[in-house]
């Protein structure tokens, strides 16, 4: 099934892309920027939905036709945004699950500050990882 | 020798040491904007901790004195490291003089959590304060010893190694007898 859409970014403090991944493979450009477009609009989306509920799993916050926009936020201020086709709620919890786990090891480096770049190629291993199992 | 018991030391959260450590470094680097200066200065207060830290050592351990390079190589390894870092360092590789050995460790704590960014990987000496605890603490004990590190975790190496080399050992110059 290729045709599955998978994109996954976390927004920084100051509403700043830290760190973004296509979990889908390689497609058309124009969709890409679509799907950018779509997760940055759903930031203001996200600014409601966090303060509506004590979980820091905001479940699904924004939608645009078929693309759904699921995030979590964390206490530092950090989101995790994940734009899919709308699948289960478990699995998505899951991924965030596993990847804020993931996250809160990279904050831990010292050289990391909250608006440096994940660069690192263990984290980005890990989080396709994470969404090979959780998401499939 | 059989490692001793380790004795009852009040511990700390291995987080907020891995954490200040980090900060430490970090510091150190805005600071002097020199890796070679960050590691000399990681360096050097490695030493003044090792000065002091070796009393505490003495004292808490009741060690007696060791006879050797060997002998002292060894419980700064199996004594040492566990008592402070809570991590066991293997003594390996020694050369046939026995003036030379390597600590082996296999975890870090220090380390911890860390990436090294890649302008850093080729210089930084990241853990080099326990070289320096190593070279004072030695010190102290009339060994005047070269430690720095051959491999790292963090530069991709397999384990963390600390290369020991005794310059001079100053043990004749000690001026009271051992046995009264």
């Amino acid at each position: 099934m290729s045709a599955a859409v998978l994109t996954f970014v976390i927004v920084g403090q100051q509403d700043h892309p830290i760190y973004e991944v296509d979990l889908t493979g390689p497609k058309e450009q124009q969709a890409q920027y679509l799907h950018q477009f779509v997760l940055h609009a759903a930031l203001d989306a996200v600014d409601e939905a966090m303060w509506a509920t004590k979980e820091l799993y905001l479940k699904t916050v924004d939608r645009f036709n078929n693309l759904f926009v699921s995030a979590f936020a964390t206490p530092g201020g950090a989101r995790l945004l994940l734009l899919h086709d709308g699948r289960g709620d478990d699995g998505v919890r899951a991924f965030f699950g596993e990847v804020y786990e993931l996250y809160i090891r990279v904050m831990l480096n010292p050289f990391h500050t909250p608006s440096t770049k994940i660069v690192s190629k263990t984290f980005d291993h890990r989080v396709r990882m994470a969404a090979k199992r959780t998401l499939g | 020798m059989p490692p001793r018991p380790l004795p009852q030391l009040e511990q700390i959260n291995a987080e907020i040491f891995t954490l200040t450590y980090g900060s430490i470094v970090r510091q150190l680097i805005a600071d002097f904007e020199d890796l070679d200066e960050v590691n000399k200065q990681l360096d050097q207060m490695g030493y003044n901790i090792g000065v002091r830290l070796v009393d505490e050592f003495l004292a808490k351990s009741k060690m007696g004195r060791c006879s050797s390079f060997r002998e002292a190589a060894e419980v700064v390894g199996r004594q040492a490291f566990p008592m402070f870092l809570n991590v066991a360092a293997n003594v390996t590789n020694w050369n046939t003089d026995g003036t030379e050995c390597s600590l082996i460790l296999a975890d870090n704590p220090l380390a911890d959590f860390v990436e090294l960014p890649e302008e850093y990987k080729g210089e930084l000496r990241y853990s080099g304060l326990l070289c320096g605890v190593i070279r004072g603490a030695l010190e102290m004990v009339n060994m005047d010893v070269d430690a720095r590190f051959v491999q790292d975790m963090l530069r991709g190496d397999e384990v963390y190694e600390i290369r020991l080399r005794l310059k001079e050992h100053r043990a004749e110059a000690f001026p009271f007898k051992d046995d009264d």
